[in-house]
């Protein structure tokens, strides 16, 4: 046995997805230990959370999943509707389903092309995702005005109403994606020197991810059928026939594969809630500020898993606690088992397809 | 004497301008795969980006980082390139265009290209960085182990020709291709996966694996330092094309145009496959990568030596 | 499934044990934690630590545990009060992998020490940083460069 040595993978590592800091203890080329260290993107939003009234505080969890803004808007809100009791126009939990929908494809895309740049697939599948994604981008650039950071589900509602034209858009974008889906397959899921790569790597069985309380994608990569949208339904999501696609060996590749097989699940959903918008006003009309009071957790499935946001209120105009269980968080707290004894090429691999982002774990 | 100190200077201003060409062409290339344009701002579609490039090289500080094996970490770059550019001594680009036909022109270059291998473990060392290290040693395992059914392939095409001059080989092909020849189709392809492994080429970038190692071997150079590893890199590119040109594709050897023209093309025709490979597919695990050279490829050499022989003997 | 049916099935384990149900929550002893959600995982299906965090009353700390049972569909709110003179409690880690990290995190931003946990060390912040964000009493304008500016002039 030769001498071992430690490798500091990261903060800045070309694919840690951030900041993450990871301590390898490395036999050669094998990882004995790992050692995530986090906190370098830590901004203490739940801290901020308290100092803000419940409105002020949604543009702040568009800084969480930043890949998935519409996602956290809607996730927040929704809590803070369970916490009032507040109702919501039909129209908007509509359009708050697509937006969502549309949101989880995208943030799968990134997934998909930065997995395989994890894998020396040197930028090119990561060009064609950010293609795709940028449709979609565009699209939300319309109808409220920003690429990235959205701000648009606010708390009984939608900030405004979407600009005409946009379900052509979408339904544009769903014969196209449909079409790029295949394409996917063809340069990546099927290729022989991929499948060697991901298959069998950082198997992760059904009691380990429940024990881990991994969520998501990996869960369902797993074997468990598991989604939010289907067993606890919040919005509309009870109205729509869609499949939770699962894996069966739990591997890196399983994780891969169902991130497409969502994409074509979501696709399906967005098609549904396309068909079937009311007519009404979806702007939302409840004070801006207000008190609230009582204790209320609210989960929503996000592309990376469940995010929960556990809201403590006292009476007065801003919450007295938030806490943000963030998907990604208990994602990466299972790394160092999975990555034990593999080859540093397979621990980046492994990384990959747990589609982390730093900004939901150090919040 | 004096042509042949002009030659070889030809060579070398060669060199130079082919990686540079190179490095435009894999920009590019690779923007055409990916739905961009690539470089566009400097010159027509961007063509003086490698002059511009090689300015900014140039004029980079030379970082020489904490606690390096200031020798080794010094010579790397002079190791890597030179056999690069004593490759060039036996490379027929036509009938005249040759620097100089040695009689055992193919074991020159195979031996002399193998040489790289030693400045790019010594840069592993020498950097004092544990990538480069692993990135190092990755790149000297890899190298030797596909040398051998590199060797094993070439060996057929000598059997084949009766003589290891360059020039002799291509004039062998004067009849038919050697890549027409089944035998030598098969070592023709074991020929050019051992080679894409052999100057760390997608999917056998292991030494410089980005997403794992950074940038392997040369993380920390800089500057100058850099450029050369880089200009090495491209310019072993193309000397493994040019080798394969002459080897299995006839050489200069090509109806209407000059020498070489055909010669060229071929070579940039090989490379552009190189590239394609590189934009397309993901990259192979360490000791996959490992067991394919010994399990699979050299096995398949051998025997395909052994019953290409015998139908030669026949 | 209902709070209450849970309330009723630890207090015929429990019977000496003063446990209430509190705004959807089962608020239990500190001392009893450990037999508790051991019961709960092992006897009840809670199989799943969903999430572990903490709320600073000012005059105590409630550490709020989300426990989930796959099987009967159902998220409990557990609850243990820590006092402010004792902010220490037993970790779950040993029973839930997942609440490894959700207990450091607690312990991070609000000073809670988790007894028996395989690795207690600060996990957003860094490791010389002495004050906890999250606690109400926490002034959030001493910017902790500086804290290590002082600290280096110390030095």
């Amino acid at each position: 046995m030769g001498e071992l040595f430690t490798v500091n993978m990261g903060p800045q590592h070309p694919s840690t997805h951030g900041v993450l800091y990871l301590e390898l203890v490395m036999d050669g080329e094998i990882v004995l230990s790992c050692k995530p260290h986090l906190g370098y993107l830590h901004r203490s939003i739940e801290k901020i959370a308290e100092n803000r009234t419940y409105t002020q505080f949604i543009p702040f969890t568009d800084r969480l999943d930043y890949l998935a803004s519409m996602n956290n808007n809607l996730g927040y809100c929704l809590a803070v509707e369970k916490l009032l009791n507040i109702a919501v126009p039909p129209r908007a939990q509509y359009l708050r389903v697509i937006m969502a929908e549309l949101n989880r494809v995208i943030s799968h895309l990134v997934a998909i092309g930065t997995f395989a740049q994890d894998l020396g697939a040197y930028a090119t599948p990561l060009f064609y995702a950010f293609r795709d994604r940028e449709k979609i981008v565009e699209l939300f650039d319309e109808i409220c005005g920003g690429r990235l950071t959205y701000n648009y589900i606010r708390i009984g509602g939608l900030s405004g109403d979407v600009p005409a034209g946009t379900e052509q858009v979408i339904k544009d974008f769903i014969k196209y994606e449909r079409k790029q889906l295949v394409e996917y397959n063809e340069l990546l899921t099927y290729n022989v020197i991929f499948l060697a790569r991901s298959k069998k790597i950082g198997i992760l069985t059904q009691e380990t991810a429940i024990n881990y309380s991994v969520t998501g994608p990996m869960l369902r990569a797993s074997g468990v059928k598991w989604d939010i949208r289907k067993e606890e339904p919040y919005l509309v999501y009870d109205k729509f026939d869609f499949d939770i696609p699962t894996g069966t060996a739990g591997d890196a590749w399983d994780r891969f594969k169902l991130k497409l097989d969502e994409i074509e699940q979501s696709l399906r959903i967005i098609e549904q809630a396309i068909g079937a918008i009311p007519e009404g006003n979806p702007v939302s009309k409840v004070n801006r500020v207000f008190r609230g009071s009582g204790e209320t957790y609210m989960r929503t499935e996000n592309p990376k898993g469940e995010l929960g946001f556990y809201l403590v209120a006292d009476g007065g105009l801003m919450p007295y606690r938030c806490k943000i269980r963030s998907p990604s968080f208990s994602n990466l707290g299972a790394l160092p088992e999975l990555v034990k004894g593999l080859n540093i090429s397979d621990a980046v691999c492994v990384l990959g397809s747990l589609d982390i982002v730093m900004g939901e774990i150090d919040r | 004497m004096m042509t042949m100190v002009l030659k070889g200077l030809s060579a070398l201003g060669f060199i130079a301008v082919s990686a540079m060409f190179l490095i435009w062409l894999e920009r590019k290339v690779s923007a055409w795969i990916q739905n961009r344009l690539g470089p566009m701002m400097t010159g027509f579609q961007g063509t003086l980006q490698p002059i511009a490039d090689t300015i900014k090289l140039l004029l980079k500080e030379d970082i020489v980082p904490k606690g390096v094996d200031f020798l080794s970490w010094w010579l790397a770059p002079f190791f890597v390139t030179v056999p690069v550019v004593m490759a060039f001594l036996v490379i027929p680009f036509s009938s005249k265009w040759i620097v100089l036909d040695l009689n055992v022109g193919v074991l020159y270059i195979c031996s002399v290209t193998s040489l790289c291998v030693l400045g790019i473990f010594m840069a592993g060392w020498g950097s004092n960085n544990k990538y480069s290290l692993l990135g190092g040693m990755r790149s000297a395992a890899q190298i030797i182990s596909y040398e051998v059914p590199l060797l094993l392939s070439v060996l057929l095409v000598v059997m084949q020709a009766g003589t290891l001059s360059m020039q002799g080989i291509i004039h062998a092909q004067a009849h038919g291709w050697f890549i027409l020849k089944p035998q030598l189709a098969l070592a023709f392809l074991i020929y050019f996966i051992s080679a894409t492994a052999e100057v760390n080429r997608v999917p056998f970038d292991i030494p410089e694996a980005e997403s794992e190692l950074v940038a392997g071997y040369h993380t920390e150079y800089s500057g100058m330092k850099f450029a050369m590893f880089f200009v090495a890199e491209y310019t072993n590119m193309f000397i493994i094309s040019a080798i394969a040109a002459t080897l299995f594709l006839g050489g200069w050897q090509g109806p209407w145009l000059p020498g070489v023209v055909w010669f060229l093309i071929k070579a940039y025709g090989l490379i552009f496959v190189l590239m394609w490979m590189r934009w397309t597919l993901p990259r192979v695990r360490m000791d996959q990568m490992m067991s394919f050279a010994w399990k699979v490829l050299t096995p398949i050499a051998l025997l395909n030596l052994l019953v290409g022989g015998w139908f030669m003997l026949k | 499934m209902q709070n209450s049916e849970i309330l009723t099935q630890i207090k015929n384990k429990f019977p000496d044990l003063f446990v209430e149900e509190q705004s959807n929550a089962v608020v239990i002893p500190k001392t009893a934690l450990l037999g508790i959600v051991y019961f709960l995982k092992n006897e009840m299906g809670f199989t799943n630590c969903h999430c572990v965090t903490a709320v600073d009353r000012k005059d105590k700390m409630e550490v709020v545990y989300h426990l989930y049972s796959f099987s009967n569909h159902f998220m409990l709110t557990l609850k243990v009060m820590v006092t402010l003179d004792d902010l220490a409690l037993e970790s779950v880690t040993p029973l839930w992998r997942s609440a490894d990290w959700l207990e450091r995190e607690v312990f991070d931003l609000f000073g809670i020490k988790f007894l028996n946990h395989p690795d207690l060390r600060r996990i957003m912040n860094p490791d010389e940083w002495t004050d906890y964000p999250l606690r109400k009493d926490f002034k959030g304008r001493i910017l902790f460069q500086d804290r290590r500016r002082k600290g280096l002039k110390d030095k």
